[in-house]
């Protein structure tokens, strides 16, 4: 044992793709980009890579911090690098965009290299089964033929489920975290919520806005404070905030007067300031599409039938917008399919925000999943 | 758990290879283990013990987490040759709910607990004490137990509900014991089937 560490100073790598990619919304993507990273050294054998696909505001930039930027941390950095759950002392472990993003790889704020002007709103719908699809051209360019495992959470864990039903020959080990096998109806609705908000905001021009010389912050804005209510549980925001007041009292205005207004314009705030308005609609859809059951009439059962890995699945007990309920559905069917499956439910007051915290249990259970591996 | 190896002995002869089976309380996944090793199970336990959890991962068993209390809903009847609950029934409240439930998703229950009636357990309790033995190891006010029943009591469950018992062994601290069990055995060992 030793210590937990940083992978310390990381940089992105890109690669260009110009084999088509054809896209589930019907189109192809004829030449783009993926940035990752990659953290560890992959073996001689190739055997130790894992991925960590991200959810909908991550990115490529899982661990480590980048030179000169000492607040650069990467969103998982708590899960991945020596002596942590996810040892790079033993594993490769890639990090990656996901098409759309606004992070690098192409998305609507990089060029169309057909017309050398920004994509904006013509960026084609992409879907998890896509991204997927392009994860795996990177692990072929990477000379990876076999994942040791694809670990995410809420929509990163739905590409973890989607690579052992596109890719079964490909992937050893899935953990599949805070996840569901397809969003409620309640679930969409909120994601529609957030959409409505980009949509009517008057600087949105249709999604090209960056023409105009503008964002359309008030809707990014709006679709955060949506968002992240539903990422808190009613305990974690009584908790955290209460009802407390700023003045102390009520003092009969609209400017900020409970403390979770002030979070909650903060958090929008912050966002809009960094995040893309197009890549939030269409990662929100692509969330909304992913139903890998509904080409075997809803059948659960059937469409995981495919799966060979060795799966993880892992919920949070106060998380109501991948409730364990849904978590359960993936784990009944596998277990339907006699597949190997362990599920953990961790007792968390933090929502579905918990898969990114590093609770004490939590890390212990995902360690012990990582170290058992063989690669 | 060495202590207690005669338990998973007799499990043992009863699993036939290659079998599907569900160890629920499966702790450190140890008999899930053994079960894989040498009957070729394939094996899944149900633990709700969040430490115990980590073991069973660290030791490769597929171990789903779940409170027994509630049932084992979402499990499709009869999907197991063999639902196993190796000395946790008198720790579980719902004692009739979740035999049904071993009895739906199972096509055999096994099920082994400490027998209460054992001579020294009686002993004990006729000094004024409660028991504490090699198979109740705890002390009143610490121990995980729930239930105390003796072999008879089970016997008399398992009739009103129309439960089989298809074989029943009995054990005085790891030796067979074949004549007054509800007496002489401080643990009991049942294989448990549906009537008719």
């Amino acid at each position: 044992m030793i210590q937990p560490q940083s992978v310390g100073t990381v940089a992105p790598q890109r690669a260009r793709f110009t084999e088509p990619l054809p896209l589930r919304s019907g189109g192809t993507l004829n030449d783009y980009e993926l940035v990752y990273e990659t953290y560890g050294t992959l073996n001689a054998a190739r055997s130790n890579a894992v991925l960590v696909c991200h959810a909908l505001s991550g990115s490529h930039h899982v661990a480590g911090t980048y030179a000169g930027q000492p607040g650069s941390t990467g969103w998982w950095d708590n899960l991945v690098g020596p002596g942590k759950p996810l040892d790079t002392r033993k594993f490769f472990v890639i990090g990656v965009n996901n098409l759309g993003s606004c992070y690098g790889s192409s998305g609507p704020n990089t060029i169309n290299p057909a017309t050398g002007k920004l994509w904006g709103a013509d960026f084609p719908f992409v879907t998890v089964e896509d991204w997927v699809h392009s994860q795996a051209r990177l692990a072929d360019l990477l000379g990876i033929e076999r994942l040791a495992a694809v670990i995410g959470g809420s929509l990163g864990g739905m590409q973890a489920l989607s690579w052992t039903l596109q890719y079964p020959e490909r992937v050893g080990n899935a953990a599949v975290i805070a996840s569901a096998p397809k969003l409620t109806a309640q679930n969409i609705a909120f994601n529609e919520v957030a959409r409505q908000a980009i949509l009517t905001d008057p600087d949105f021009h249709g999604g090209h806005y960056y023409e105009h010389g503008i964002v359309p912050e008030r809707g990014l804005r709006l679709a955060r404070m949506i968002g992240h209510i539903t990422y808190l549980s009613d305990d974690a925001m009584a908790e955290k905030f209460g009802r407390s007041l700023r003045h102390g009292k009520a003092v009969y205005s609209y400017d900020v007067e409970f403390e979770i207004e002030s979070y909650l314009r903060y958090q929008g705030e912050k966002f809009a300031g960094f995040f893309d308005a197009n890549t939030y609609l269409l990662t929100t859809k692509a969330l909304d599409y992913f139903d890998p059951a509904f080409e075997h009439g809803g059948n659960l059962n059937a469409a995981l039938a495919r799966a060979t890995a060795d799966f993880l699945v892992v919920s949070f007990s106060t998380d109501w917008r991948f409730a364990p309920e849904r978590s359960r559905e993936i784990v009944y069917a596998l277990l339907h399919n006699r597949r190997n499956v362990s599920y953990a439910e961790i007792d968390s007051v933090a929502g579905h925000d918990s898969f990114l915290l590093d609770d004490a249990r939590y890390h212990a259970l995902l360690g012990a999943w990582f170290d058992r591996l063989e690669v | 758990m060495s202590a207690y190896r005669y338990d998973y002995e007799v499990i043992t002869q009863w699993i036939e290879p290659g079998e599907k089976v569900l160890d629920l309380g499966c702790g450190d996944g140890s008999l899930l283990g053994h079960l894989m090793k040498v009957r070729q199970v394939q094996g899944y336990g149900v633990e709700n013990d969040p430490d115990k959890l980590v073991s069973s991962i660290r030791s490769g068993i597929n171990v789903i987490q779940m409170d027994m209390e509630k049932g084992l809903t979402g499990i499709e009847n009869g999907f197991f040759d063999h639902v196993i609950m190796s000395l946790s029934l008198q720790a579980m409240h719902n004692t009739q709910g979740i035999l049904a439930e071993m009895l739906r998703v199972g096509r055999e229950a096994v099920v082994s607990f400490p027998n209460f009636g054992y001579w020294r357990h009686r002993q004990s309790i006729l000094n004024g004490r409660m028991p504490v033995s090699e198979s109740l190891p705890h002390q009143w006010y610490n121990t995980p137990n729930v239930r105390f029943f003796t072999i008879a009591d089970f016997d008399a469950l398992c009739d009103m509900n129309g439960i089989a018992v298809r074989e029943r062994l009995a054990f005085d601290e790891g030796k067979l014991v074949l004549e007054e069990p509800n007496f002489l055995a401080s643990v009991a060992v049942y294989r448990l089937g549906r009537n008719g």
